[in-house]
């Protein structure tokens, strides 16, 4: 065997060691580095009140309230399984709108989660307003893909 | 691959491609700025800001491309010594960075009016940010030996282990709940992205690989005429 391929064979099994290194870390770590957790999450752990964490599904349908003052909103977050009420003071961000992902913290109080930051997901759909127009006229629309 | 392992040859090649590359690159980038800015529709949902999506996926793709060029380069100078392989491995490394960067920088911007935030520390966003730091870090080592060969390989050993890095990018989206959406282009099923608007964004990433490849060779061949004028001068002290 020569240098070269010693070397050569040093390199591969230092990667296929490395490789198998980092998929046994990410496996161990896979709960931990979820960034929010879905309603039907929320309702399977119990999850305490007033501890923070971070909310995420789309906004339900018909649900959103506008309240008196004009900054307070509730709404409700759904994965289609379950959902959650959501009270939120404050600017909503641009793509905040029924039936689109939203990202929400906040804690727990009450049964309702009261969010100190609101953010929006968007799907990874594009297209043009008219393509997505004609799409819903022909009724070939996808309920919760991107609306 | 052995036949490029000699400078000269190598430099002749690149040579002659460096015409080819910097003509595809003035083409495309003009043209497809043209399809991003005013020949292709606004979104649906996210209106005229959907535009930065054909600077901030390019360059994307360019920061995971020339990361994967940088750590085969690196391997290649590792296993068989070659001396323009850690050349090319070296010049990459500042390219991506910069591409690296400014998917960052555009991301940002493009996440403030959509999502509502400037960063989250989701995965997506934060291995992005890790590859930034392998980059900087990549070149930190290179420079820190007063021996530019050990200086080379360790460099290529950090590119190597941080290859890593890039499946878990590229399926950091898919794995775990993240703020950014998953993936539009390369995924099962086709890309979900209006044929109007993939026209811009393959013709900026084509632009930006052939910018890529312009700056990677004007960078090589500096590099060896630096190391050619050296070898001279010193012929010429002894004389």
């Amino acid at each position: 065997m020569t240098r070269k391929r010693r070397r050569l064979y040093l390199l591969l099994a230092g990667l296929a060691s490395l490789a198998v290194a980092t998929t046994l870390v990410l496996l161990a770590l896979q709960s931990n580095l979820a960034f929010f957790y879905s309603p039907s999450e929320v309702a399977a752990q119990g999850v305490p009140e007033a501890r923070r964490f971070r909310l995420g599904g789309l906004v339900e349908p018909d649900s959103v309230k506008r309240q008196a003052d004009g900054v307070t909103v509730e709404f409700r977050v759904t994965d289609t399984r379950a959902s959650l009420p959501v009270r939120y003071k404050g600017v909503l961000p641009d793509l905040f709108r029924e039936g689109q992902g939203v990202v929400a913290e906040g804690m727990l109080q009450g049964g309702v989660f009261q969010a100190s930051e609101v953010l929006a997901k968007h799907d990874e759909n594009y297209m043009p307003p008219e393509v997505a127009k004609a799409l819903k006229a022909s009724g070939r629309w996808k309920e919760g893909e991107g609306k | 691959m052995h036949r490029f392992a000699n400078p000269a040859r190598f430099l002749r090649i690149i040579t002659a491609i460096l015409p080819w590359s910097a003509g595809a690159s003035a083409a495309l980038l003009p043209l497809g700025l043209y399809f991003a800015l005013i020949g292709s529709p606004p979104d649906y949902q996210q209106g005229d800001s959907v535009r930065i999506m054909y600077v901030h996926v390019p360059a994307a793709w360019m920061a995971l491309a020339v990361y994967s060029v940088m750590a085969a380069s690196g391997a290649v100078a590792l296993v068989w010594r070659h001396p323009v392989a850690e050349l090319v491995a070296q010049a990459a490394a500042p390219i991506g960075a910069v591409f690296t960067a400014m998917c960052l920088i555009t991301g940002s911007l493009w996440g403030q009016p959509m999502w509502g935030t400037w960063w989250v520390w989701d995965a997506r966003l934060t291995s992005v940010l890790v590859l930034l730091f392998l980059y900087l870090g990549y070149i930190a080592l290179v420079n820190a030996f007063d021996d530019p060969t050990r200086g080379a390989r360790a460099g290529a050993v950090l590119a190597l282990v941080g290859l890593v890095n890039l499946p878990i990018i590229k399926f950091s989206v898919d794995w775990w709940n993240t703020l950014h959406q998953p993936a539009s282009v390369a995924r099962l099923g086709g890309p979900s992205i209006d044929p109007q608007m993939l026209l811009p964004l393959f013709t900026m990433a084509g632009g930006f690989a052939a910018f890529f490849v312009t700056v990677l060779i004007l960078r090589v061949r500096a590099e060896l005429l630096r190391r050619k004028l050296r070898v001279l001068r010193l012929a010429q002290a002894q004389g």
